[in-house]
């Protein structure tokens, strides 16, 4: 369980984070929507550990973020998975050099135990016979199930995926998301998901908090969201035709 | 500027900091020894030999008064060989490939989140990128140098032998005249290569990791990169002339 309390943000003069709280549950994946600008980014950088809130507090299940020295600080994210925008998957290095890079630099693993481990992942995200490849030689669903297989080599407590599918087609994208589904259930993560794509939000949000000009607006179930009073969710919902037309069916 | 110092001085700190597993580490010095040096071997070898044959044929041509001895021409290739051209120079020309290659590499690492992915993981990233380029460049690019000097005093031979503008024997002589001040050119040279080493890679690297933006900005950095190292390279040259051989 991830907690944040109070937490606030600017850079110069403009505050991105305000005063912004709301607990990610072990074993579901909570979801931070909103429009583009809005804080989501911020706020998980903040999370993390790659900035530093202005005020608030983030809690590792007990372990409290601020408190913590740098070399808890450095065990905390040994604990954490993140799965990037971009995949963020090493250039230099085959599919199979990425999935072992945090086995290779943090374990004593020896090389058989960390093949069997890059394997066992890579199969886990239905990557088969890729190992010797280059991120450059996979398409982009590939490379995110690639990455996906990195985040989780080291048996993560805690996995944020910054907007898992964007720049996939729907289909890639609901296996992405259906894949992040399977393992947080598999490994009972927290699981973070940064989005502002509506289909992932109805097909995984258990535990949602919308985000709007760096406040938190709303928070609540993908059950819930549909009937959601608040305007700035409900205008965020509802901007395309289709789903306006949707909600005058329903 | 003065932050930007902060920030340089900072990333040199950091670039020494306990190695996450050494072995990791090590295989990163050698992947930069390959990628930094013995890829800009054969372009400092060509340079090298050309700007040694047509020193030999300049140098020989001004030289017509008979009362200057043929080796003159040798003593000269070597004297300009040695203290300018192969440690100054080259370290100019390898600013040029080696900085636009490190804040390119490093940048792009930069735009597409490579970097974020490192320090998530609990890597210090300065010292997992940075260090070993400036470790292995402060190892290759003297040896580099020294390919430098072998093969522009062979391009100043190949001319003697080939036009017989002066005798190849009056050349090496030339070459090997006053060789008791050699090993102090050779250190100097080596000492001023060393330090350019560092600052083509130190700057580069600055470049390219603190990049903010998109790929307009990686450009832009690489550009900075050699322009700066370039600039640096200038002034260390000159404070470093006045310091060791006056």
């Amino acid at each position: 369980m991830i907690t944040v309390k109070h937490i606030s943000k600017s850079f110069a003069d403009v505050q991105i984070l305000k005063d912004v709280s709301f607990v990610f549950e072990t074993g579901k994946t909570n979801l931070i929507i909103g429009k583009s600008g809005s804080g989501k980014s911020v706020l998980t950088k903040c999370i993390v550990g790659l900035f530093e809130p202005d005020e608030g507090e983030i809690f590792y299940d007990e372990r409290k973020l601020s408190d913590l020295k740098p070399k808890a600080r450095k065990e905390i994210r040994k604990e954490i998975g993140m799965l990037f925008q971009a995949s963020a998957l090493f250039d230099s290095l085959t599919v199979e050099e990425n999935v072992a890079f945090p086995l290779n630099m943090f374990t004593k693993m020896t090389k058989e135990e960390i093949s069997d481990r890059v394997n066992f992942c890579l199969n886990r995200v239905n990557i088969i016979n890729k190992n010797q490849l280059f991120p450059s030689e996979l398409s982009g669903g590939m490379q995110k199930r690639v990455a996906i297989a990195r985040a989780i080599a080291m048996q993560p407590k805690y996995l944020f995926c910054d907007e898992p599918n964007s720049g996939l087609d729907p289909v890639t994208a609901i296996v992405i998301d259906e894949l992040i589904k399977e393992i947080t259930d598999e490994y009972n993560m927290t699981t973070i998901v940064i989005t502002h794509d509506m289909n992932s939000v109805l097909e995984i949000g258990e535990n949602i908090m919308f985000i709007d000009s760096g406040e938190n607006k709303w928070t609540g179930t993908k059950n819930e969201i549909l009937d959601v009073k608040v305007k700035e969710l409900h205008d965020f919902i509802y901007v395309s035709k289709f789903l306006q037309q949707m909600k005058r069916k329903r | 500027m003065i932050p930007a110092f902060g920030k340089y001085m900072t990333m040199l700190y950091s670039i020494f900091l306990k190695p996450e597993k050494f072995s990791i580490y090590w295989k990163r010095f050698v992947d930069e020894v390959i990628q930094l040096g013995l890829k800009s071997l054969f372009i400092v070898i060509l340079m090298s030999g050309f700007m040694g044959a047509v020193l030999v044929i300049q140098t020989a041509s001004v030289i017509e008064s008979a009362w200057i001895p043929d080796y003159t021409v040798g003593f000269t290739v070597k004297q300009s060989m040695l203290l300018e051209f192969c440690p100054t120079i080259i370290s100019l020309i390898l600013a040029g490939k080696v900085g636009s290659n490190i804040a390119s590499e490093l940048g792009t690492m930069r735009v597409t989140e490579q970097i974020d992915a490192l320090e998530v993981m609990g890597v210090n990233s300065i010292g997992y990128l940075i260090g070993p380029k400036i470790l292995a460049s402060l190892f290759i690019f003297p040896v580099v140098i020294m390919y430098s000097m072998v093969f522009g005093f062979l391009g100043g031979g190949i001319v003697c032998y080939a036009t017989e503008i002066i005798p190849v024997e009056q050349y090496i002589e030339g070459i090997r005249s006053f060789s008791e001040d050699n090993f102090g050119y050779v250190r100097y040279a080596l000492i001023k290569t060393s330090v350019f080493a560092f600052l083509i890679t130190s700057i580069s690297s600055f470049f390219g990791y603190f990049l903010k933006g998109g790929a307009l900005e990686v450009g832009k950095a690489s550009t900075k990169a050699v322009v700066y190292s370039s600039i640096f390279i200038l002034i260390a040259n000159y404070i470093l002339t006045q310091l060791i051989l006056i």
